[in-house]
C-alpha cells in the first residue's frame, strides 16, 4: 500500500488501527522484511496482527478473502490461472503483545501456469507466551510455480510456540519451491509438518533452516510423495544447535512413480550439550524411481574451521561463521 | 644473510604409526620464494600442516621458529594472528558463505576490507562483482575455489604464506596469473613456502628444497634441484619400485642417512642424468 493507501485505509478503522500498522511494520522489518515493500501499489500485500486483518492490498491477478476469526484468521489467497506476478506477494503475520495466540487457517490456489512469489515474515518481537499456529492447504496448479519463503523473529525470550503446518499439492508440471527459516533470536518451541504430493514431471523443493539456541526445541517433519513420473523432489535440512537445544528432523521421500527422483539432505551442527537427531525414511514402490539421502550430524567439519582459523578467526568466531553460512 | 624468517629445526612428525616428517630442516626469508619439491606422498603437506598447527600434526620432535619465537603450543588461530597463512591444496567448501565474506575473514584492515577483498580477487582473475557474491561451495569449480583459496591468502598480506599446490587445478591459460600472484605476495614482502610437485613451478622460486620420504634430501639453487627432481630423484624412486618408499631398503636407509649431503652421494651415478 502507499502511503495514501495506507491512509485510505485507515478511515473508517478503529482508533489505534494506526499505532499498530506501524508496530507490526517494525515486526515486519525485525523478521528481515522490508517495510517499504508493503507500500508500493503494485505489491499485494496481507497483514495480520493477532486475529485482526490490518491490510489487503490486492494487485491484479491477486486476490484474498480474509476473515477474523476468535484467535486469528482464516484466508484465502487465489493467484489467477495464467497470472505472471511479477512482485512478490508480501505476507506478513504477528503479535505485537507479550501473550496470544494466532492460529492462521489458510488455502492458497495457484492457478494453472501462474507464476508467484511469496514473501511471508512471521514476527512476536516482544513474546514471553505466544502460541502460533499455522494450517495451510497449498494447490499449485498445472505448470504453475510457486516460491515460497518464510522467515520468523520471535525475539530474545524464547517464549514463542510455533507450528507451521502445510499439505501441498503440486498437479502436473508444477513447480513448488519453499524455504522456512528461524535463525534470527530464539527459537522457543518449532513443528514443522509439511506432506507435499508431486505430480507428473513436477518439482518440489522444500528447504528448512533453524538455529536453536537455549532449550530451543525444534521438530522438523517433511513428507515428499512423488507420485507422478517423473516427478522430482528435494529437502534440504539445515540445522543448528548449541547450549542445550534439541533438534528432530524427521524427512521421507517416496518414489511411486516411474522416473522419480528424491533427494533427502540433512545437515546439523551441534554445539555444547545440544542434541541433534535425523530420521530419514526412504520408500521405493516402482523400479523405475530412485531415492537418495544424505546426513551429517555433528561437529563442523575440521578443514572448514581450520582454514577459517588460519586466517585469524578463534574457534567460536569460526563456528558461527560457517553455521550464519549454512543457514544463509 | 638476515636471520630466516621461518625456521624448521630437526623437525620429526610420527602419525599411524608411519615416520611422515624425517629430522626436516629449512629456512624460509622474508620477501623470498622457497619453493618445496618432491612427488605425491612425500611428506610436504604434512609439513605445511605442522607448520600451520592443524590437528593431528603435532610434531614428535625438533622446533618451528617464526621471528626467532617457537610457535610449539600455539594454536592454529595464535599462529595466524603472527601473520602466517595457508593455503590448503584441496580447499574447504563453505555452504552459503559468500566468497567475498570469506576473502575478507583475514584483512586486518577493515576499513579497507571491500577493497582488499576486490583487489585479491582481480589478482587472480575472477571478476568481484560475479565473485564476490557467489557461495564458496561445491558450485564453484575446483580452478575457481583454488583462485580463491590464493586471493584470500593475498587480501591477508601474511609475513609467511605456505601455499600448497596452488597450481593443480587451475587451467593451462591462467597458470600465468597464478605465478604473478605468487610473485606479488613475496615483492610486497611475504615469505613464500611454495608448495609443489610441478617441477615447472620451482623456476620462480629463489630458493628450492627437494623433499623425498618425509626428508629434505637438498636445498639450494631452484634449477638443480629441479634437475635432480626431473632427472635423478624420480627414477630412483622407481627403481625401488615401490611406493611408498620402504624404510628398510639400503637405498632409502642411504639416502636418510646422507640428509643434507651432496646430491651425488644420494644418488650415485647409477640413474641417468636426464635427456
Amino acid at each position: 500500500m502507499s502511503a495514501a493507501t495506507i491512509r485510505e485505509h485507515a478511515l473508517g478503522q478503529r482508533p489505534g488501527w494506526a499505532n499498530e500498522m506501524a508496530a507490526m511494520l517494525e515486526a515486519y522489518r525485525e523478521a528481515g522484511g522490508n517495510p517499504d515493500a508493503l507500500q508500493l501499489p503494485q505489491v499485494a500485500t496481507l497483514v495480520v496482527s493477532a486475529n485482526e486483518i490490518l491490510a489487503a492490498h490486492e494487485i491484479p491477478g491477486v486476490h484474498f478473502k480474509a476473515e477474523s476469526l476468535e484467535h486469528g484468521v482464516k484466508a484465502n489467497i487465489a493467484v489467477e490461472p495464467g497470472a505472471k506476478i511479477e512482485r512478490p506477494v508480501h505476507l506478513c503475520f504477528g503479535v505485537i503483545p507479550a501473550e496470544g495466540l494466532q492460529e492462521i487457517m489458510a488455502e492458497y490456489d495457484i492457478g494453472a501456469g501462474a507464476q508467484v512469489e511469496f514473501l511471508a515474515h512471521c514476527s512476536f518481537p516482544n513474546a514471553v507466551k505466544v502460541k502460533h499456529v499455522m494450517e495451510a492447504c497449498i494447490h499449485v496448479g498445472k505448470g504453475a510455480s510457486l516460491t515460497y519463503t518464510e522467515a520468523h523473529y520471535h525475539g530474545p525470550t524464547g517464549g514463542v510456540e510455533v507450528r507451521p503446518h502445510a499439505g501441498v499439492r503440486v498437479d502436473d508440471g508444477g513447480r513448488f519451491i519453499t524455504t522456512f527459516s528461524l535463525t534470527r533470536g530464539r527459537i522457543g518451541l518449532m513443528d514443522l509438518d509439511y506432506v507435499v504430493s508431486v505430480g507428473v514431471d513436477a518439482l518440489a523443493e522444500l528447504t528448512t533452516k533453524a538455529y536453536g539456541t537455549g532449550d530451543d526445541k525444534i521438530t522438523v517433519r517433511e513428507v515428499v510423495r512423488l507420485n507422478g513420473k517423473g516427478a522430482r523432489g528435494l529437502t534440504k535440512t539445515r540445522v543448528a544447535v548449541r547450549d542445550e537445544a534439541i533438534s528432530q528432523v524427521y524427512t521421507a521421500a517416496e518414489g511411486n512413480a516411474p522416473g522419480a527422483r528424491g533427494h533427502m539432505s540433512c545437515t546439523e551442527i551441534v554445539r555444547d550439550r545440544a542434541e541433534a537427531r535425523n530420521t530419514p525414511l526412504v520408500i521405493v514402490r516402482d523400479d523405475q524411481a530412485q531415492v537418495t539421502h544424505e546426513a551429517a550430524i555433528g561437529t563442523v567439519n575440521r578443514k572448514e574451521l581450520e582454514s577459517l582459523l588460519a586466517r585469524g578467526l578463534d574457534e567460536d568466531e569460526a563456528v558461527d561463521l560457517i553455521i550464519r553460512g549454512m543457514l544463509r | 644473510m638476515s636471520e630466516p624468517l621461518l625456521r624448521v629445526e630437526n623437525l620429526s612428525l610420527r602419525r599411524e604409526g608411519r615416520d611422515i616428517l624425517r629430522n626436516v630442516n629449512l629456512a624460509v626469508q622474508t620477501g623470498q620464494i622457497h619453493a618445496l619439491l618432491g612427488l605425491n606422498g612425500s611428506g610436504k603437506s604434512s609439513l605445511a600442516y605442522a607448520i600451520m598447527g592443524c590437528e593431528g600434526y603435532t610434531p614428535n620432535a625438533g622446533r618451528i621458529l617464526f621471528g626467532g619465537r617457537d610457535l610449539t603450543g600455539l594454536s592454529i588461530t595464535e599462529r595466524a594472528r603472527l601473520s602466517i597463512t595457508l593455503a590448503w591444496q584441496e580447499p574447504a567448501r563453505f555452504e552459503g558463505l559468500p566468497v567475498g565474506k570469506y576473502i575478507g575473514v583475514g584483512v586486518h584492515d577493515q576499513e579497507h576490507n571491500r577493497e582488499q577483498v576486490v583487489a585479491a580477487l582481480e589478482a587472480v582473475a575472477l571478476p568481484a562483482t560475479i565473485y564476490g557474491f557467489r557461495a564458496a561451495d561445491r558450485t564453484l569449480s575446483g580452478g575457481e575455489r583454488k583462485r580463491v583459496e590464493l586471493a584470500a591468502v593475498y587480501a591477508m598480506r601474511p609475513r609467511l604464506a605456505i601455499l600448497d599446490e596452488p597450481d593443480s587445478g587451475i587451467d593451462v591459460l591462467s597458470l600465468g596469473d597464478i605465478e604473478r600472484l605468487i610473485r606479488c605476495l613475496a615483492d610486497e614482502g611475504s615469505a613464500v613456502l611454495l608448495i609443489t610437485h610441478r617441477d615447472e613451478l620451482v623456476t620462480m622460486a629463489d630458493v628450492a628444497s627437494l623433499m623425498c620420504f618425509g626428508s629434505i634430501l637438498f636445498t639450494g639453487d631452484p634449477a638443480e634441484a629441479r634437475r635432480y627432481y626431473a632427472g635423478r630423484c624420480r627414477p630412483h624412486l622407481e627403481s625401488l619400485g615401490a611406493q611408498p618408499w620402504d624404510a628398510s631398503m639400503p637405498e632409502v636407509q642411504a639416502a636418510l642417512a646422507s640428509n643434507g649431503g651432496p646430491v651425488s652421494q644420494l644418488c650415485g651415478d647409477a640413474v641417468k642424468e636426464p635427456a
